[in-house]
């Protein structure tokens, strides 16, 4: 699966993969029925963790990202018994930031109808395991885009002229292009490590695993995606060129399930030093 | 790709952990204190003698010829448990089984492995840094031997070191890279000069400069043909370049692990900016672990060694110098002289862009080796 994410994350793919992707692995541990419906998650702004409903309403505004084709998204509502999945409808989804994938948005006053659930609540064990699954891929995500956007911005300063010569045999530009493929290479090992550890470690374990992968993999994007711009140019900066659409759907995946700052905190929390930092 | 232990690597990882808890010196960490060095000759004949170093490298050398992945375990063991890293000899053992005869493997390989003879390498000279093919020390013919005359800079423990891998200038005739040759010379003898060089943080035994003054060197003592010394010392450095065969991957883990510890045990200590630079030092050095693994792996699945040391000595670089950030915020700069190891753990981090070739020079071979691009 995450092979697939680096893919559609290369070739900037404006296929639903990550929302049905995370609903269905939701679905699946609550042991609940697939989906009758195309669907994605609804994810509580700011987008680092899955919406919660009480008393048959979300509690605040939310967001379902990847939501293309989906007529519905998944999120937790509170019983007395613990929490449980839901279903909230969705309206037409819209562009936020992203270009190539669509989020719909879910207003606190949406109604909220429980999903079937025969195992009883979703444990915290599991959430995690949930959660580091949904860090995982977006990790592929990034390092895929990373790729493709180091591949658009190699070739074009391979072929840019300025001074009689290519602007790639520049040092200076060089460097920049040298930095990008070396955080992508270090984005790629952690990313593939924390895929491997969704389902081969302890649920803390995977969790810490993919929080750092994704507070790694978010922190290279940007500066990746950013240097894409820088070498473009004056072009780089205009909805002409492909470059902003590589840096807009990096800022997009961070965010979802917790950019560096939240995911920071919880590899810290792992190694036992507390929450009462605030690192967001 | 699997990061989990195989059955035998599980059994080898208890074998050394239960190791470890016997044998531990407690020598401080080798960039921080003179003191490892003092210890480390007894600690590399200890790790050798118990079966865990030189693992991975062919018997006939007094290795075990065991899969990479054993000098993972073995510095991801002796960090977790506090003990000082595996000593870092991987790049001169590669350069020298590439080019040396039968006869200098069997003469000097064994003792390289298990520690009882201790090597220094004098590549680098006053006017030959990052262009090393300019070197100019000289070695002359005289009968069976060779006349060495020149200055070497950055030649690591020279002063505790029985042998040094010399690159000197034997045919002046010829290219600045063709005319340079490799020897083992002897360090104990009439016609070598040490002059320590204080590092920035104060200690003196990772820098010297070693100057030759009619030393001598024989013939036979010569690695590879006269004129291959360029392709062994790309050899040499390549390696060099590789985060596992330096361990320093475990020498991270080991500090970051102490960092871990002492915020923990005082939290309120430390404010959001100190906690978040040792947030950015775990993942860091987790990242530099996994990204051992998935090389290790490439090189099973037949991906050879290349220019990809250079990806990798950046990572690495950029790892040493979070955990030096994170060291310096944890530590301050308050602390008294003696008290102020982690002042020196970020000191020592600044020569990591600059040893074993330059971030410069890696971004160079990046963008010309890996990413094609043209050059000027």
């Amino acid at each position: 699966v995450a092979i697939v994410a680096e893919e559609l994350g290369r070739g900037l793919a404006d296929t639903a993969f990550l929302g049905p992707t995370l609903a269905a692995e939701i679905r699946r541990l609550a042991r609940a029925s697939p989906a009758a419906s195309p669907e994605t998650v609804a994810l509580c702004l700011p987008m680092s963790e899955l919406a919660v409903a009480d008393h048959g309403h979300a509690r605040q505004g939310a967001l379902a990202v990847d939501a293309r084709g989906a007529t519905s998204a998944l999120l937790l509502a509170n019983t007395p018994d613990g929490q449980v999945l839901a279903q909230v409808s969705l309206p037409s989804p819209e562009i936020r930031t992203d270009l190539t994938r669509l989020a719909a948005v879910v207003g606190p006053a949406s109604a909220v109808v429980p999903v079937c659930q025969p195992s009883g609540p979703l444990t915290s064990e599991e959430l995690s395991r949930w959660t580091a699954m949904g860090l995982a891929l977006t990790s592929a995500d990034l390092v895929g885009t990373m790729r493709g956007a180091i591949d658009l911005t190699v070739d074009y300063a391979a072929s840019r002229r300025q001074y009689g010569q290519p602007i790639g045999s520049f040092q200076a530009v060089q460097h920049l292009l040298a930095d990008a493929l070396v955080a992508m290479e270090g984005s790629r090992s952690i990313a593939r490590h924390a895929a491997w550890a969704v389902d081969a470690l302890p649920a803390d374990a995977a969790l810490a695993a993919a929080a750092g992968a994704k507070a790694y993999c978010a922190r290279a994007a940007r500066a990746v995606c950013e240097t894409s711009i820088q070498v473009h140019g004056g072009i780089g900066n205009t909805w002409d060129c492909l470059a902003h659409v590589f840096l807009r759907r990096p800022l997009l995946s961070s965010e979802v399930l917790g950019g560096a700052g939240a995911c920071l905190e919880r590899v810290l929390a792992y190694h036992g030093i507390g929450d009462s930092h605030g690192l967001q | 790709m699997d990061f989990s232990d195989s059955p035998e690597e599980a059994q080898f990882r208890l074998r050394l952990r239960e190791w470890i808890r016997g044998n531990d010196p407690g020598l401080p960490a080798s960039s921080t204190d003179d003191a490892y060095w003092a210890g480390q000759a007894t600690w590399h004949q200890s790790l050798y003698d118990g079966g865990f170093f030189g693992t991975t490298w062919p018997k006939e050398i007094g290795g075990q010829a065991l899969p990479s992945v054993y000098d993972v375990i073995v510095d991801e063991e002796l960090a977790a448990a506090g003990a000082p890293p595996r000593p870092s000899l991987g790049y001169l053992v590669e350069g020298i089984l590439e080019h040396g005869s039968d006869d200098i493997k069997q003469r000097f390989m064994p003792g390289i492995v298990n520690g009882r003879d201790r090597w220094c390498q004098g590549f680098s000279e006053p006017d030959a840094g990052s262009d090393l093919a300019s070197l100019r020390t000289r070695a002359d013919r005289d009968g069976d031997e060779y006349v060495l005359n020149g200055h070497k800079v950055w030649t690591s423990y020279s002063d505790d070191a029985d042998w040094c891998l010399v690159l000197a200038r034997t045919d002046h005739d010829v290219a600045k890279h063709k005319g340079i040759s490799a020897s083992a010379v002897p360090m104990h003898q009439r016609g070598i000069e040490q002059r320590p060089l204080p590092m920035i943080n104060g200690i003196t035994k990772e820098f010297g400069e070693v100057l030759f003054d009619g030393a001598r060197v024989p013939a036979a003592n010569m690695i590879g043909a006269a004129g291959e010394g360029w392709s062994l010392a790309m050899t040499v450095v390549s390696y060099e370049r590789e985060p596992h065969e330096l361990g320093f991957a475990g020498r991270y883990a080991k500090l970051v692990n102490d960092l871990t510890g002492q915020v923990r045990d005082e939290p309120s200590h430390y404010s959001t900016e100190q906690v978040r630079e040792l947030g950015w030092a775990i993942v860091e050095t987790e990242m530099l672990r996994t990204h051992v693994y998935r090389r290790l792996s490439d090189r099973l699945d037949g991906v050879s060694h290349g220019p990809e040391g250079s990806v990798d000595k950046l990572l690495m670089t950029w790892t040493e110098q979070a955990v030096g950030h994170a060291a310096l915020s944890v530590g301050g700069v308050a602390a008294a002289d003696g008290a102020d190891t982690w002042l020196k753990v970020y000191l020592y981090s600044r020569a990591q862009s600059v040893m074993g070739g330059t971030s410069q020079i890696q971004r160079n071979l990046v963008a010309g080796r890996i990413l094609g691009l043209p050059v000027s």
